[in-house]
């Protein structure tokens, strides 16, 4: 569905990223480990068009879209929550689950998508008139992958989802996403730093080490690999 | 109960208003007899009066404090309520048809000094609506805006002086080429945030006027351009009373225009997505919003409205030169805006109005006008930090059972 092909980015002359290919299949849940400085976010932000490749190519369902600008890949059915949630403060909840299908214009089926996302996250029904700044962070999270999936998207990007979170929130958020890929098939993209629950939820998973790809494979063999377990999993 | 330390707060704060107002107030220089003369009595006056009401100002604050919370928290209350009136449909409707009433009559019963003054005013309303949409719902600091405003008066007086076209055909040219110079501005900012972009916008009015001043084949420089028609009206001839009645009307047709649109354009998709960059630029483009595209289209629609309120000043002065659209201009009307109330329609319409007309009434204490002016300001802003009619949020209907604590102006301050 996704295939990053030898991507090398730079952020001036620093190269971030060195030859990185990863590739995500349809209904999968893909996740991408590693540590502060690794390279995950600009893993992500190459995907998502705001940072530009400088060799190699990002190919999403048969077309290439580096090159392109972040509004054309999101029309093209890439969503990303991003790292910090980032949900729109002032705005309610109702209105920033709208934003999310800004690109869309069948407003019968977005009422139909914002109400079986009310039933997903019973919480945000309950806050739905209130500003989104107004919620605890746990809440602000589900608001941002509720508004991520507001798009209808072929490929779910997420960035760090547990950042600053209790694990008890981080355990419900995981379990939201587990089913939404189980029950509706939604394709997964997780950048996390929490090694241990990345790798129970995914299928396949990356470890990215100062910018390259250093292991990969099934998540369930990565979580038994003692260099995993050591670095990541702090076993 | 008056403590030593707020004596001496008192007592500091009227030293330092002596101070302040010292030049103004106090030496008054006779440039034809070379004589100062120190009117030492004011300052006076000035000491007392600020000690005083210093004084007040804390009691008050202490007492709010302290005891009486109850009172307080009921009281804080009732005012919310009261601005509240004005988000109810029945009694905005009512509003809306006294106010529209007042101002369709209000030639019959001022005179023609009142009606032009408040032609001003209205046409600064225009202008505030017009900034509102780059500053108050695009969230783009714009401080050059009068630029656009000086564009649409020149199109108007250099079309009519080359080519004798008329009021009417130039409005609609002058707003595009608002539009077009908006254009123009945001194409090298659209990198820009905060305060890069307010310096970048703050050069472009600059350059705007000095080419004014400075092209002389062009603009005629700073004599300016004279005798530029007033609008017609099916080509009769009208008196200089009825001339400034039916530029009144105009513009009552104008900010009516201006009001609707920029009504219909606050809720439409653009606006949703004006909110939204205004907000958060990265969650922006997570969402697929083109940033390029809506941010080019904020500075044109905000600038089409200063063209055409250019036109109109042109046509109502007769007479345009460069010194009309110097910096302060743009200060005024961003000021407009933010104490308006950014982002709220009718705010900044009571922005302009309060902020046009008092001046003008304010001429009843003659030299102290501006002073007197600035010292409103200051206190508004303390009082009404958010704008007099802060924008208009969607209503939060609040199911007290599960979640007490948020109430809709409850920021988040924990999280």
């Amino acid at each position: 569905m996704l295939e990053l092909q030898n991507i090398d980015v730079f952020y001036g002359n620093i190269q971030a990223l060195h030859d990185i290919s990863i590739t995500i299949r349809q209904g999968e849940i893909v996740t991408l480990i590693g540590a502060n400085g690794a390279g995950k976010s600009t893993t992500l932000m190459t995907i998502s068009g705001i940072l530009p490749p400088r060799h190699g190519r990002v190919i999403f369902l048969n077309q290439q879209i580096s090159g392109l600008m972040p509004d054309r890949i999101v029309q093209l059915g890439i969503s990303q929550v991003p790292e910090g949630r980032h949900i729109f403060p002032a705005l309610t909840v109702s209105e920033n689950l709208d934003l999310g299908a800004f690109l869309r214009r069948d407003h019968a089926a977005i009422a139909d998508d914002k109400a079986w996302l009310y039933g997903l996250f019973p919480i945000l029904e309950k806050r739905r008139q209130q500003p989104g700044g107004t919620l605890s962070g746990g809440e602000q999270q589900m608001l941002a992958i509720a508004r991520a999936l507001m798009a209808r998207p072929k490929l779910l990007l997420l960035d760090e989802p547990s950042m600053g979170l209790a694990p008890l929130i981080t355990k419900q958020i995981f379990e939201i996403l587990l089913k939404l890929n189980k029950e509706h098939q939604t394709t997964i993209f997780l950048v996390e730093q929490n090694a241990n629950l990345a790798l129970r939820i995914a299928h396949r998973a990356y470890v990215l080490e100062n910018g390259r790809v250093v292991l990969q494979g099934d998540a369930a063999v990565l979580r038994d690999n003692p260099v995993v377990q050591k670095a990541y999993l702090g076993m | 109960m008056i403590t030593r330390h707020d004596l001496r707060h008192a007592g500091l704060t009227g030293l330092w208003f002596m101070f302040l107002t010292f030049p103004l107030v106090v030496i008054k220089i006779n440039p034809i007899e070379h004589t100062v003369h120190w009117r030492w009595s004011n300052m006076v006056w000035i000491g007392v009066v600020s000690f005083l009401a210093s004084l007040t100002i804390r009691l008050v604050q202490g007492r709010r404090r302290t005891g009486e919370n109850e009172k307080q928290q009921s009281l804080l209350q009732t005012s919310v309520r009261q601005f509240d009136l004005l988000r109810r449909p029945a009694f905005f409707r009512a509003a809306l048809i006294t106010s529209s009433v007042l101002l369709i009559s209000f030639p019959l019963f001022f005179s023609s000094y009142q009606v032009n003054i408040l032609t001003t005013a209205l046409m600064y309303v225009v202008l505030g609506l017009g900034l509102n949409i780059v500053v108050g719902m695009a969230g783009l600091l714009d401080l050059g805006y009068v630029a656009f405003y000086a564009v649409g008066a020149y199109t108007y007086a250099l079309l009519h002086l080359h080519f004798n076209l008329g009021f009417w055909m130039v409005l609609p040219i002058g707003g595009l080429l608002g539009a077009l110079f908006g254009l123009l501005l945001g194409f090298p900012v659209l990198r820009l945030r905060g305060d890069y972009l307010a310096i970048v916008t703050l050069a472009f009015g600059q350059i705007v006027r000095l080419i004014l001043e400075n092209w002389s084949e062009f603009s005629k420089g700073p004599s300016g351009i004279a005798n530029i028609a007033r609008p017609g009206l099916f080509g009769l001839t009208l008196s200089p009373e009825a001339t400034i009645t039916y530029l009144y009307y105009l513009m009552i047709g104008l900010v009516g225009l201006t009001v609707f649109v920029v009504n219909r354009l606050q809720n439409s998709r653009i606006g949703r997505a004006w909110q939204a960059l205004r907000e958060d630029e990265i969650a922006c483009q997570a969402m697929g919003i083109d940033k390029t595209k809506i941010k080019l289209s904020a500075f044109a629609l905000g600038a089409t409205w200063a063209g055409m309120a250019g036109v109109f000043f042109a046509a109502k002065t007769t007479f345009v030169n460069p010194a009309s659209f110097t910096f302060i201009e743009s200060a005024i009307i961003l000021c407009i805006v933010v104490l308006g109330g950014m982002g709220s329609i009718a705010g900044v319409m009571v922005g302009a109005l309060i902020l046009i007309l008092l001046p003008e009434y304010l001429r009843a204490v003659a030299d102290y006008r501006m002073l007197a002016f600035g010292a409103i300001l200051v206190v508004m802003m303390i009082v009404r930090p958010q704008g007099l009619i802060a924008p208009k949020r969607r209503t939060y209907t609040l199911p007290s059972t599960h979640n007490p604590v948020n109430s809709s102006d409850v920021p988040a301050s924990d999280r």
